[in-house]
């Protein structure tokens, strides 16, 4: 959790693979290999990054992480169902434009009053024009921000399968050419292109023209070791055999046939709840009683409480 | 090693992990950066850039470990009697003519792959489609690897006086069957990288447009193939529209509303109205025939029920043979096996009675018709000389928006024995004949295009 005092410069991070697991390691990210691997190469080609898998095994957090690493800064876009250009990209700042147009009206008459006849009067307005449509009044939302900053950010677009096909469609322009077309402005191109996160649940499966774009990397849930170092990293206090017993029951939960199997996040939480509470090993009543940070349907629950015992005799 | 990659996107292909030539110029891309000489990182860069989904990585694995798998060729130790290690001087002027010869009596490994992996590209051992040419690929791999020479110095080796020869002449025999199994080998592998997929698509191209009600039905070989064909196609139109219902509803500018809201600031637009598009909530009824007469055809017909259900918000679903009940219930609350393992169990394979269905249809359900209700039959429409009851098709008709019917039998048979197709196609929108999978696939297609608004 604790970045380092002094971080060293980012290209070090991304000489090599392993330089990358070190890296996210020393922010609080545990990476597999292929999770580095993908990284690593979305750094070197450019290209956005599709991070799927089930809900709480880190996909936003890998995005936080990196641009912690790295030291750029993040900005994120929430999708969801009707999300639009409008509040994705920029937006005119209507309630300026007419406040504007009303404070300008009185001047408009004097600047004309001068002039000879209705044609000359016309071109006058013409230069006047663009006054309205211009960067004092473009109010820009997260994927045009992202495209100025000029010293690259990290953009997050979590949970991109909630939002809609047209909307997916739109996106295509901005993750292969990290550009925008902007009908009044013209074409927006970001200097240096951000480093781009989507995370998807499989709510729909996205298109073959959105994926084809983007690298793709698929977390699954963690073998004990690694979710093991996981744990001690989060949450920093934990014992390692209280570490290995909660990773283990964890573990042969997910084997169980449960609604939600609990994810990552899940193991953490638990693990932070048990430090609260002073435990230092698993008893069958203390598991009960907690039984709902790991679960969380009341179906699973009722499913799982008689097996505790069982279950923690089984490894 | 350019080509090499171009091959393995071959196999990916092959095993229907899908490719563009944009993906394939990522990966090069990808292999640029990182080079081939850490395996696992090599694997992983590929893997990122040309798997697109958790299904496709399974796959993506398995081909990697069978395309990238080069054991080393075992050479057969030389035989008892002659001394280990480097071959004698003679032994090396008499097989002269053959750089293979040389290289199994030197044992040297390498030289044998390399010389089998450009043999493979002269006898195009890539492009193997069936198995049959197993044989014969295996065949022409070992002339171009050179074969003939290593069996013409075994000849003359025998041929010498006094069995002179009679050692270098069983070394190279058994080097000779050895390499034959491992080209054997070679060719398997390259078969199952390349072909394995194409003799099931093979198989599952005949199976779409074999008919549905076929006498004796689908073959017991096929049905879990096709089981998972309907699945497939299922799938596919449940992806295509349920994606296009989420379609997003934007409004336009509506100005007159806009107009009127600015009434109380003096005529200056600060509220503005946007116009809002009315939804039109159509629904489905589709009606599926699971008699005798259709019973080859009824699980299928179960199926794209099934799936339909899953698409359109608001479908009722009915089954009939001798009486009609509706099946919501059961397609909602079961898996598809279940499903229809129930539906069939309830009311299947029975005496088919249109009429008395009909009628049940009325008596029960027909308030749910409405002008945005399309109505689907799935049935051949034999009602075994009971009355047709046209007056209640006649009632559908002009209560639904659409009725649509679709026929297993082809159109010829439709008036024929105690078919009253003909008669209730007068009451049908679309009539039309829907043999096999192939085309229930495409007329479903139609139908949820053409009566489901978006």
């Amino acid at each position: 959790m604790t970045p380092p005092a002094v971080k060293p410069p980012a290209a070090d991070h991304l000489s090599s693979v392993d330089a990358l697991i070190e890296g996210l390691s020393s922010v609080g990210y545990i990476a597999s290999r292929r999770i580095a691997t993908a990284l690593y190469m979305a750094v070197n080609l450019q290209k956005p990054i599709l991070v799927e898998g089930s809900a709480g095994v880190g996909k936003t957090e890998l995005a936080l992480s990196t641009a912690n690493l790295l030291g750029l800064p993040l900005i994120r876009m929430q999708c969801y169902e009707g999300l639009d250009e409008s509040k994705a990209l920029y937006e005119w700042k209507y309630g300026k434009q007419l406040l504007y147009t009303q404070i300008l009206k009185d001047r408009m008459g004097s600047a004309l009053a001068d002039a000879p006849d209705m044609d000359a009067a016309m071109v006058r307005l013409h230069g006047m024009g663009d006054l309205f449509f211009s960067e004092p009044f473009l109010e820009p939302r997260p994927l045009m921000q992202a495209l100025r900053q000029d010293d690259g950010c990290v953009l997050l677009i979590d949970e991109v399968d909630k939002s809609d096909e047209a909307f997916e469609a739109f996106l295509l322009e901005v993750l292969s050419a990290y550009q925008v077309s902007v009908p009044e402005l013209g074409v927006i191109v970001a200097k240096t292109p951000p480093l781009v996160f989507l995370t998807s649940n499989n709510v729909r499966d996205l298109g073959d023209a959105l994926k084809r774009r983007c690298l793709h990397l698929h977390i699954p849930l963690p073998e004990a070791a690694l979710e093991e170092r996981i744990v001690a990293t989060r949450v920093p206090g934990v014992e390692a055999k209280l570490t290995k017993d909660l990773v283990a029951f964890v573990q042969s939960l997910r084997t169980l046939d449960l609604r939600k199997p609990p994810s990552i996040s899940e193991t953490v939480d638990w693990a932070r709840a048990l430090v609260l509470l002073h435990a230092d090993s698993l008893s069958p009543d203390l598991v009960r009683d907690t039984l709902n940070v790991i679960l969380k349907f009341e179906q699973d629950i009722v499913a799982v409480e008689p097996q505790v015992v069982e279950l923690l005799h089984r490894r | 090693m350019q080509h090499t990659l171009e091959q393995f996107f071959r196999a990916l292909r092959a095993a229907d992990v899908r490719i563009s030539p944009a993906e394939a110029i990522d990966a090069s891309r990808a292999v640029m950066v990182t080079g081939y000489g850490d395996r696992p990182l090599f694997k992983d860069a590929l893997c990122a850039t040309l798997a697109k989904s958790a299904e496709e990585v399974t796959r993506f694995d398995a081909v990697f470990e069978t395309f990238f798998a080069r054991d080393a060729i075992n050479l057969n130790p030389p035989p008892e009697g002659s001394p280990q290690g480097e071959p004698s001087q003679e032994d090396l002027d008499a097989t002269a003519g053959s750089p293979l010869a040389q290289a199994v009596l030197t044992g040297d490994a390498t030289a044998v792959q390399q010389s089998m992996e450009e043999a493979a590209a002269r006898a195009g051992v890539a492009d193997i489609r069936l198995t049959t040419q197993r044989s014969r690929l295996t065949r022409r791999l070992l002339e171009e690897m050179g074969l003939e020479e290593i069996e013409r110095i075994i000849a003359n080796a025998r041929r010498m006086p006094d069995g002179q020869g009679e050692g270098l002449a069983n070394r190279l025999d058994a080097a000779r069957r050895n390499l034959f199994t491992e080209a054997q080998a070679y060719v398997a592998r390259q078969h199952d990288l390349y072909a394995a997929g194409s003799a099931q698509e093979l198989r599952e191209e005949r199976l779409v447009r074999k008919a549905l009600n076929a006498d004796g039905g689908v073959d017991p070989v096929d049905y879990q193939l096709m089981a998972a064909l309907v699945k497939k196609m299922a799938k596919r139109l449940a992806a295509k529209y349920s994606r296009r219902r989420r379609a997003a509803r934007k409004g336009h500018l509506d100005v007159r509303k806009t107009l009127r809201k600015s009434m109380a600031h003096e005529g200056i637009p600060f509220e503005i109205a946007w116009k809002v598009k009315k939804i039109d909530k159509p629904s489905i009824v589709a009606i599926c025939d699971v008699s005798k007469s259709v019973a080859a055809a009824a699980q299928f017909l179960l199926t794209f029920l099934y799936s339909l259900n899953e698409v359109v918000d608001r479908m009722d679903a009915f089954a009939f043979s001798g009486r009609l009940i509706s099946v919501n219930d059961i397609l909602d609350d079961n898996g598809v096996e279940g499903a229809i393992l129930k539906v069939l169990q309830q009311i299947g394979f029975q005496q088919t009675d249109y009429g008395r269905s009909l009628q049940d249809f009325a008596d029960n359900h027909l308030d749910r018709l409405d002008r945005r209700t399309t109505v689907i039959f799935l049935g051949d429409g034999r009602s075994n000389f009971a009355d047709p009851r046209l007056d209640i098709m006649r009632q559908i008709h002009d209560r639904a928006r659409a009725v649509i019917w679709l026929n297993p039998e082809p159109e010829s048979y439709w008036a024929q024995g105690d078919s009253v197709m003909h008669r209730y196609a007068r009451f049908c929108h679309v009539a039309k004949q829907c043999g096999t999978l192939e085309q229930l696939e495409r007329i479903i297609d139609d139908v949820l295009r053409s009566y489901v608004p978006h």
